[in-house]
């Protein structure tokens, strides 16, 4: 069931599924098209559900990464209303006295004491929190993996970099959801987290105090925080993330997929199943699939165990503590710096063991976040592109990419340089100074290398497209001579090899008053880095001559 | 005493052996626990006898095995502290734990099996113990694990977690050294590294945390032991790493092999 919908507004092979029957409709159908009517009649929907439901799908599993982050956070959405059922979100210290003997008696936040009630005194409340908090970590990773998929195809190039953009606030209002919900049960662990983010805002130079004080509603901890981030969780970041998921998916529609070149799959159409009916079934399978395999998890692994970690107190700080995996790029940054680079200036003291972090990872975001805006402005290309590109094909993108994986893999390992000094039997100081050397060795590596893997992929597939593929029969000619006989690709298979596009480096024309300007020599300076390596495509006129020439 | 080392020796057996050597393990109580009870009604009639006889059998032992590191007279050479003053807590801790005889040069005594047998251990730390007063063998009491455990976890994460984890699953310390996981350890041993502080863990002695909280402490971790992890599999209770690790190749894994199966061409 595969059909096509058009870019350019050219209809090419359209299949419609409204076949007029002339059998007498049942009683059934009678009454769902009597109601289907009643409604169109008064919202004009049918005009909606003919543009979203003949959206094209295309069928690569890759293109459903980010039906996966839906889905969790449908599955989020409803396990959530189910703890706030049964969650406080208030600091008032009261006596715990539900079921978990090691902590009876002991006094705590009643936030922290109705997530230990629902953990171990509401039916179904552990198993809720646990799907709740899984779901949560494959919210982000799936989003996480998503954002990976468009970049490495180029997917967020014109007319998509809007919705990259959108994409990418749901990435951080991810995280900050995570982030604000993996405090609010207020023990331990979630107080060490906080403790570290108060610490963070404080470093900032003039303003940190305050808006720390702002924050916490005095000095940290103070007996605010919990019911703000409350506020946070479950109001204000799931309305704004709401919202932005609405126009991402609008986006989606108005946009079209992109997808991978093909036999009739162009610039200007879009292969695939249409969302009604074909599409919209299997989403909703591939829904509960998603669920199921959340709550399995949920059912067999135990998440955030706050009753180890016992309530918040400001002293006690335990060993292994870690934020979620989200978080743990910027902990590990914070592990990173080297010690000693504070100052004190006109008796203020300048925390860079803090700013280096915070403004690091700020220009990393930035980049993640206009990366589409500085490619185009560096390649000049104006086009609209609707095939996504293999990674292959775009070989320095692929190398930046690969570059910034590697950066953030560096940090994320750090966050966890002490377990892995405790489990490979290594000092925490040598693992520290290792990743600290690997932040800056390991991205330039990857660059280069990934950059020749994807040169010499192209080279191998011109090859192939030219030549065929190697058989690995061998033949004697009459003469004696031995040749391999190649074996030539069909026109399908070839089509995938030969089709994208070239690029060359950006020619700098002078302005109007004959000047180039600094920044267009840099503009060039970049473009010519971007394509300077590149393996030309095969064109129709290489494939013939190849054929002519040899066998 | 007799009684708490057999069912120390017990508790860690059964940590350390699959279940089938339980048969082998009643064997060895009856025995062990039928040789001390032989043993200690002999010693009535005859204490300082006994005790002269173990003290040299301790004496001996220590110049075979120790005396190369520590100095025949205790007093430590250049390759290991003096023994003066360390009290019986820290010999039986020490080697029956397998951390002494030190094997090689680390950056800290790691534990091995055991090389004595529980009266070459009694022996060594008898002798020991006589030749200065130090923190004894701990009264078992203390070691029954029936304290107030909220109490003892409460303790636990002031004094402890910063180094041992809150969940007592270890963590790093600094040039290599690391403090251990606490699962399995035994009520003795626990008491016994408290009050000797081996290594880079800091002495708690009595005044720091009364011997009832010592009790309470034990009675936590035992706790930990005894109760499996509430929500399903532990995950080696490492926490968010643990955690992020499994999501990203368990979770997301299953899903991605589910979505590549959904697209793959029916043919
Ligand atoms: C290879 C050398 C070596 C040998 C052999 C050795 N030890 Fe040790 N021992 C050490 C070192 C080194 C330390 C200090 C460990 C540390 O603090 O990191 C130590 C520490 C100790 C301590 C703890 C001291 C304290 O301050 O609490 C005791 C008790 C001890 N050893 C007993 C023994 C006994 C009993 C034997 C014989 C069975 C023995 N050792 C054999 C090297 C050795
Ligand atoms: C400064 C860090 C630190 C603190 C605080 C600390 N420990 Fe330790 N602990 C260690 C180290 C290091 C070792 C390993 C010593 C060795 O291998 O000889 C250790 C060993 C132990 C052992 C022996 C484990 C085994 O496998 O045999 C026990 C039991 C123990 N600690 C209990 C405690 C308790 C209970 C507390 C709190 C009252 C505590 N520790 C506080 C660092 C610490």
């Amino acid at each position: 069931m595969t059909s096509t919908d058009t870019h350019a507004g050219t209809t090419t092979g359209a299949t419609g599924n409204a076949a007029p029957s002339a059998v007498v409709p049942t009683r059934g159908a009678r009454f769902t098209g009597a109601a289907a009517n009643y409604i169109d009649e008064r919202t004009s929907i049918s005009g909606l559900v003919k543009e979203v439901g003949r959206k094209i799908f295309p069928d690569h599993w890759s293109f459903m990464l980010g039906e996966v982050a839906l889905y969790s956070f449908v599955v989020i959405l409803l396990s959530g209303t189910f703890l706030t059922f049964f969650f406080e979100a208030s600091m008032v210290p009261v006596e715990y006295d539900g079921s978990y003997v090691p902590l009876k008696g002991i006094e705590m936040s009643a936030a922290m004491a109705s997530s230990l009630d629902i953990s171990f005194d509401i039916r179904g409340g552990l198993l809720m929190r646990q799907v709740h908090h899984w779901a949560a970590l494959l919210f982000v990773a799936s989003i996480g993996l998503h954002m990976l998929r468009v970049f490495f195809t180029g997917a967020y190039r014109k007319p998509r970099e809007i919705n990259w953009l959108i994409g990418f606030v749901l990435f951080i209002l991810a995280m900050a959801e995570g982030f604000t919900g993996y405090s609010l049960p207020d023990d331990l662990l979630s107080g060490n987290g906080l403790r570290i983010i108060d610490g963070m805002v404080k470093g900032i130079p003039v303003a940190g105090t305050w808006v720390s004080y702002l924050l916490f509603g005095g000095e940290f901890p103070g007996t605010e925080i919990i019911s703000r981030l409350y506020v946070l969780h479950i109001l204000i970041l799931p309305a704004i993330l709401v919202a932005a998921l609405g126009v991402h998916l609008l986006l989606l529609i108005i946009n079209k997929h992109t997808q991978f070149a093909g036999p009739g799959k162009t610039n200007d159409n879009v292969v695939g199943a249409p969302i009604m009916p074909v599409f919209a079934a299997k989403a909703g399978g591939f829904f509960f699939i998603v669920f199921g395999v959340i709550v399995l998890i949920a059912a067999t692994v135990t998440i955030n165990p706050i009753w180890n970690y016992g309530p918040y107190d400001p002293s006690p700080v335990s060993a292994g503590t870690q934020p979620d995996w989200y978080i743990g790029f910027a902990d590990g940054a914070l592990r990173l710096v080297p010690p000693g680079l504070e100052f004190v200036i006109f008796g203020f003291t300048v925390s860079m063991n803090i700013l280096i972090p915070l403004v690091g990872l700020g220009l990393f975001i930035a980049v993640v976040a206009f990366y589409p805006f500085i490619e185009a402005w560096m390649t000049g290309d104006k086009r609209e592109h609707h095939i996504a590109d293999r990674p292959r094909n775009a070989p320095t993108r692929t190398a930046i990419g690969a570059a910034g994986v590697t950066f953030y893999a560096v940090l994320w390992a750090a966050a966890s340089s002490d377990l892995i000094a405790t489990h490979f039997y290594v000092s925490i100081e040598s693992v520290i100074h290792t990743l600290q050397a690997l932040l800056f060795i390991a991205p330039v590596v990857a660059y280069q290398v990934t950059k020749r893997v994807c040169l010499a992929l192209q080279k191998k597939d011109r090859e192939i497209a030219l030549h065929g593929f190697e058989s690995g029969r061998i033949v004697r000619l009459p003469g004696g001579e031995y040749i391999e006989v190649h074996e030539q690709l069909d026109d399908y298979e070839r089509w995938k090899l030969v089709s994208y596009n070239e690029y060359k480096p950006l020619m700098i024309r002078p302005d109007a008053n004959g000047k180039i300007s600094v920044l267009q020599r840099v503009r060039g300076g970049l473009s010519t880095w971007f394509f300077e390596d590149r393996i030309s495509p095969v064109t129709s006129t290489d494939i013939e001559r190849s054929h002519d020439s040899s066998h | 005493m007799a009684k708490s080392t057999s069912s120390t020796q017990k508790r860690r057996s059964g940590r350390r052996s699959p279940l089938a050597s339980i048969a082998l393990i009643v064997v060895g109580l009856l025995s062990t626990g039928g040789a001390y009870a032989l043993f200690t009604t002999a010693a009535t009639a005859e204490t300082t006898v006994a005790h002269e006889q173990l003290t040299e059998e301790g004496s001996k032992l220590f110049a075979a095995n120790c005396a190369t590191c520590h100095g025949l007279d205790l007093a430590g050479t250049e390759a290991g502290p003096s023994l003066i003053g360390v009290g019986e807590a820290s010999v039986e801790f020490q080697v029956a734990t397998g951390r002494m005889p030190m094997a090689q040069s680390g950056p800290q005594a790691e534990e091995k099996p055991v090389q004595f047998t529980e009266e070459q251990i009694e022996a060594l730390y008898t002798y020991v113990g006589a030749q200065a007063p130090g923190p004894g063998i701990p009264d078992e009491e203390y070691l029954a694990a029936d304290g107030d455990a909220a109490l003892g976890a409460e303790l636990f994460r002031i004094n402890c977690a910063m180094c041992h984890n809150v969940a007592g699953a270890g963590g790093a310390l600094t040039e290599g050294k690391f403090a251990p996981s606490l699962t399995g350890v035994s009520a003795q041993h626990i008491y016994e590294a408290m009050v000797t502080g081996p290594q880079n863990m800091p002495v708690f002695n009595d005044e720091n945390i009364s011997p009832e909280d010592k009790a309470n402490i034990i009675t936590y971790l035992t706790y930990l032991d005894e109760n499996p992890s509430p929500g399903g599999l532990s995950l080696g209770n490492l926490g968010p790493v643990s955690e992020g690790l499994f999501i990203w190749i368990f979770g997301l894994g299953a899903i991605v092999a589910i979505t590549v199966w959904l697209t793959a061409k029916s043919n």
